[in-house]
């Protein structure tokens, strides 16, 4: 038969002379193989010690992003709750009142934003659809949760720490996800 | 009160001796399972436990204590106490054969003379042939008891295994016999210290028949069919929890370091440390160096267990037999009747 590649072997149905059935040949090759690999290096890595460096285009668990002056910016426009092929973001949007302009940076604003993240699949089409910068995938990743409902994350959890009020957080929170 | 007047000094001499042994061998069988998986965690590119303790070093007793604060399970249809008779029995067995191991020269302490040695009876060898042939019983009575089809296909197993190969074992070990004229362990192993060699250099072949027999005895691998996960679930302790199962998990490390014990002692010298003059140093000095080669010995060879069963998968049943049969006891004959032969014409 014609083979697709040239890696192909006949097998080997000749009866086994007297030293290939003694094993010991055999068994003392394989025995030097598995000592020889008690020098290789190890590919483990130790992990909550130490870390794997992600891939620039790593996909985490979402920010919401505000801006120099600490203001958010997500304008509850639903761009990502529509780009978002799972159906894990719902918000609600309301307008900005008299005396809140250092809270929003537009007139709309999103009273609730929420993205259920065990719906999510991590695709990052919403940070793509988003014209406010507002929505970002970190490089946070695998949280764990008691309740399904922990993992409905709310306004709290995303917004990032205000870097005006909260600079020191921010900076911890960047370090760690960094 | 004549019955009174023996020396007493000499039973506390002896429990003594027994718990130190006793414990030395379960601590040291402890450490061994640590050891098995470190070294096949090394031999497969892994770091193996390294969490509890610095370099995981506490790994054992965290599985000892899961092991105790599992649930004990007796399953309803079991024979309850021949289910546990079994792991009891297998444990036993196996602590039993290191009362003949002699350990070292003997030490002077309070003016008394003490001998590394539980007991020198000079049937020796024979009473750990003996013993270890109890061992099985555990094995069986466990699978049998559990109620369990695979649990019993897997003592029949064991039984078998162990009979084919305890056969080519004693022969192997006759042939060690007519050469050194001695059953008694310590006479054998004296004299390995004052003679030119030790017995390897005279029976590599029943050296090797030997520890393969021994290798089958303990129940590793490639020998470890009454354990064979994928035919048999997980063999004659299935239906074993808690320190029930540890007792048999454990008995076959302690019968791994029994047998390389007597694997030294037979054919590798015993604490006999080569190249060395034992007369230089003072004799409690000597004696210690004695027991630390022993030991020395003892890992090495736990060490080479270990090596093949993370190399070698394991035997097929029909192979094993046939390797057993048709293998190991024509050639122990053979190294027997070479050996009569080569001492007839006083080689």
């Amino acid at each position: 038969m014609q083979t697709l590649t040239n890696k192909a072997q006949a097998v080997n149905r000749a009866p086994m002379s007297f030293w290939e059935r003694l094993y010991l040949i055999n068994i003392i090759k394989g025995m030097l193989i598995t000592f020889s690999h008690m020098f290789k290096k190890q590919p483990t890595i130790h992990y909550p010690e130490q870390k794997r460096e992600f891939s620039p285009v790593f996909r985490g668990l979402h920010v919401l992003n505000r801006d120099e002056e600490g203001r958010e910016r997500c304008t509850a426009c639903g761009l990502c709750a529509v780009a978002c092929p799972a159906e894990a973001i719902t918000m609600e949007a309301a307008e900005r009142i008299e005396g809140e302009e250092h809270l929003y940076r537009e007139e709309k604003y999103a009273a609730k934003y929420e993205i259920n993240m065990l719906r999510c699949i991590f695709c990052g089409l919403c940070e793509e659809a988003c014209p406010k910068d507002a929505v970002y995938l970190s490089e946070t990743f695998a949280p764990a949760n008691y309740t399904r409902k922990g993992f409905i994350y709310g306004k709290p959890d995303l917004l990032i720490p205000n870097p005006k009020t909260e600079a020191t957080a921010l900076a911890t929170a960047k370090g760690v996800e960094a | 009160m004549t019955i009174l007047s023996f020396d007493w000094a000499f039973v506390v001499e002896k429990l003594i001796m027994i718990a130190i042994i006793v414990f030395a061998s379960l601590g040291i069988a402890l450490y061994t399972t640590f050891g098995e998986r470190k070294v096949a965690a090394i031999l497969q590119d892994r770091p193996g436990p390294s969490r509890a303790g610095p370099f995981g070093l506490l790994q054992p007793l965290a599985d000892g204590l899961k092991l105790i604060m599992k649930e004990e399970i007796i399953p309803t249809h079991a024979n309850k106490w021949l289910f546990i008779l079994g792991p009891g029995l297998a444990m036993t067995a196996s602590l039993m054969s290191c009362a003949v191991i002699p350990w070292g020269t003997p030490i002077h302490v309070f003016g008394r003379t003490v001998e590394l040695q539980i007991a020198d009876i000079n049937i020796g060898i024979l009473y750990v042939f003996a013993v270890v042939s109890m061992g099985v019983y555990g094995i069986m009575i466990g699978g049998w008891a559990s109620n369990n089809k695979f649990s019993l296909m897997s003592a029949l197993r064991a039984a078998s295994q162990a009979i084919s190969y305890e056969l080519a074992m004693g022969l192997a070990l006759i042939a060690l016999l007519m050469t050194t004229g001695s059953l008694s362990l310590k006479t054998i192993v004296e004299q390995q210290v004052t003679g030119h060699w030790w017995n390897i250099v005279y029976q590599p072949l029943g050296f090797f028949i030997f520890f393969v027999c021994a290798m089958a005895e303990c129940n590793r691998t490639p020998f470890d069919l009454p354990e064979a996960e994928n035919e048999l679930n997980f063999g004659y302790h299935q239906e074993y929890s808690s320190m029930k199962l540890g007792f048999y998990l454990f008995a076959e490390y302690i019968n791994m370091i029994m047998s390389s014990a007597i694997m030294a002692s037979m054919y590798f010298g015993g604490y006999d440390l080569p190249f060395f003059d034992e007369t230089t140093v003072a004799p409690n000095i000597a004696a210690m160096i004695g027991v630390g080669t022993l030991l020395i010995k003892i890992v090495l060879f736990i060490f080479l267990f270990m090596w093949i069963r993370w190399t070698i998968p394991r035997f097929r049943y029909d192979q094993l037999m046939n390797l057993g049969w048709k293998t190991m006891i024509p050639l122990a004959l053979f190294n027997m009747l070479l050996t009569g032969a080569l001492i007839l014409a006083k080689l």
